[in-house]
């Protein structure tokens, strides 16, 4: 039994070598973020902020706090959009077998294929004649079209696990469809709704592209593309900057610790990133 | 279907009674279609918009010359091919279709084998396993934006920590002969996590009594490996590689934070390409250009999607 138990421990070191390898950009990142400008141009670097300063991250709060703010209520917008759209759609095509379910499921896996290359260069075209540039309707919208896809393959497939029998007796007792919607179908399905909401809201957060291409100076500006635009202005102060990163992943760290069952769902369900 | 209906209510049943019992099953049912309808329109409208225009849209522009004034006017005079025509024998053409492959390339050959060398040893239970597999998801939910700035600071000349490891002075990000293996670096390192879920999904998948019975037979390690894990993965494998080549030919976010594409468009690909004939191209801006080639890389990524669902469904045949 011992050296069973021995082995099984030098297995958690060896992956825990390898845990640390993969994660080194993370810590760096803190790291960095905690570092004196005076201390950054030293080489070698110093592998601890054994000196550290929250300098950095008064930078940080004090030019991107607003940034954050954005990102936060433009990405929670984006996850009612996504769930508005796709929970009706997720119930049409997994219940009621609506007509074109097939076309519409072979649209979602291949739009989950375009480039957003391809999408942000018609979407400026098209928002520059209806004057949606530089409005956040226009940003939401945007950021939506990473989503609902994935929403919706997800929902649907969770939706058909739900027993007909269930919706069936509900009509008995007189329901109708939008009620068994309503209340049925949708609070069955929250583990579901949960998790495509979570992943809508990753997405829209780390949104980087759309936010860069239909917004222009100052109207609305994410953390991702203050982040970028911090590169650029503050080439010496590498701590604010990476202090901002910090910031930036917040949500992600957040949602990881206290959603992970919802997170691992989503995981394997989709499979999904731009 | 009207022997059942009658079998349920019961012998009596006359012939006018099911006629109009079938009558309102079938109005029930058209209704139900109606229903059914009215629940997917709003997303086959959001489709249409949202994926099927810019698709034929940026095909159009690919197809007019869309000048400066038009970013204003909105109108644009049809010209054919001629932005293909132009794109094609473009100096940057060869360098950036070059590029593109072996970002491509290289980056999925790498990130498969890191990743299906993690997954080999997730593959069982040890002490913190669980909590060590969770942990190195974190990249991947992170903001690339995050990520690619962190390794540009990183990559830096004089004070980066990648010079400092190796011991070597490599202008990373100056050098136009290795910015390109930058980027790849860096999107070697996005695109482990996702490789480890999906491979670890598929062993975890492979029932462990014929690993138990192979090392019964005498089987090691390596052999078990080749015998039993890699066959019974293919799909899975098909899948992470195909989703992976898709993937990785669109990126984008890496490549703009650290290089933007240079310097001098070395590690320019065919989506930074087109974002910065689009957007960024100064006197040689032009949204058609751009559009052309978006197209262009949309064609790829199209016949890559198609032949992932065509894998898929054979799958499901299966």
């Amino acid at each position: 039994m011992r050296p069973r138990t021995g082995r099984r421990w030098l297995t958690t070191a060896v992956g825990l070598v390898l845990c640390a390898g993969l994660l080194f950009p993370l810590y760096w990142m803190v790291n960095v973020s905690l570092t004196k400008p005076s201390d950054l141009v030293r080489t070698p670097p110093l592998l601890l902020p054994l000196d550290p300063t929250l300098d950095g991250y008064r930078l940080a709060l004090q030019q991107n706090l607003g940034a954050l703010g954005t990102s936060l209520w433009i990405s929670l917008a984006t996850v009612v959009l996504v769930l508005v759209i796709a929970l009706p759609a997720a119930y049409g095509m997994s219940k009621l077998r609506a007509p074109g379910t097939g076309a519409l499921m072979f649209t979602f896996l291949l739009a989950q294929m375009v480039p957003s290359v391809v999408v942000v260069t018609a979407l400026f075209a098209l928002y520059k004649q209806l004057g949606l540039l530089n409005t956040p309707f226009g940003l939401v919208l945007a950021d939506s079209t990473a989503s609902v896809p994935f929403a919706i393959i997800l929902l649907q497939a969770f939706m058909r696990t739900i027993p007909d029998e269930l919706l069936e007796a509900a009509r008995i007792d007189g329901a109708g469809r939008l009620r068994t919607f309503g209340s049925i179908v949708v609070p069955l399905s929250r583990n579901a709704v949960v998790t495509a909401g979570l992943f809508a809201f990753l997405f829209a957060w780390g949104d980087f592209l759309n936010a860069q291409t239909l917004t222009s100076g100052n109207s609305i500006t994410p953390i991702t593309l203050a982040l970028f635009r911090f590169v650029g202005a503050e080439s010496t102060n590498w701590n604010a900057v990476m202090a901002s990163a910090v910031l930036a992943s917040i949500p992600a760290t957040v949602l990881l610790v206290f959603a992970q069952r919802y997170v691992a769902a989503g995981v394997t369900a989709g499979a999904v990133k731009d | 279907m009207a022997q059942h209906t009658r079998g349920a209510v019961g012998p009596v049943a006359g012939e006018r009674d099911d006629a109009e019992r079938l009558a309102a099953r079938r109005r029930a049912t058209r209704r139900t279609r109606l229903a059914a309808f009215g629940f997917v329109l709003p997303v086959v409208l959001y489709s249409v918009l949202f994926f099927l225009y810019p698709i034929v849209r940026t095909g159009e522009l690919s197809l007019q010359h869309y000048t400066f004034m038009s970013y204003f006017t909105g109108q644009a005079d049809f010209v054919g091919l001629d932005n293909y025509v132009t794109i094609f024998g473009h100096p940057l053409f060869p360098r950036v279709v070059l590029n593109t492959a072996v970002f491509t390339v290289v980056s999925l050959v790498f990130q498969f084998a890191i990743g299906l060398a993690l997954a080999v040893f997730f593959n069982r239970t040890f002490p913190l396993s669980a909590l060590f597999r969770s942990l190195i998801l974190v990249p991947w939910l992170l903001p690339v934006i995050v990520s690619a700035t962190t390794w540009r600071w990183m990559f830096y000349k004089d004070y980066g920590i990648v010079n400092a490891l190796l011991g070597t002075h490599i202008g990373w990000l100056s050098d136009p002969s290795w910015s390109l293996w930058a980027v790849i670096i860096a999107n070697i390192w996005l695109g482990i996590p996702f490789n480890l879920v999906l491979l670890y999904g598929g062993l975890q998948a492979i029932p462990e009594g014929l690993y138990e019975a192979a090392a019964l037979d005498g089987a090691g390690p390596w052999r078990r490996f080749r015998s039993i894990s890699w066959p019974l993965l293919r799909p899975v494998t098909q899948v992470t590689l195909l989703l992976g080549l898709v993937y990785t030919i669109k990126a984008f976010d890496v490549i703009w934070v650290i290089t933007k594409g240079g310097p001098v468009d070395s590690s320019q690909t065919l989506a930074t390409w087109s974002y910065k004939l689009s957007f960024q191209g100064g006197t040689e801006q032009s949204l058609s250009l751009g559009a052309t080639v978006a197209t262009l890389l949309f064609l790829v990524a199209l016949v890559l999607g198609l032949f992932y669902i065509r894998t898929q469904r054979k799958e499901m045949d299966a």
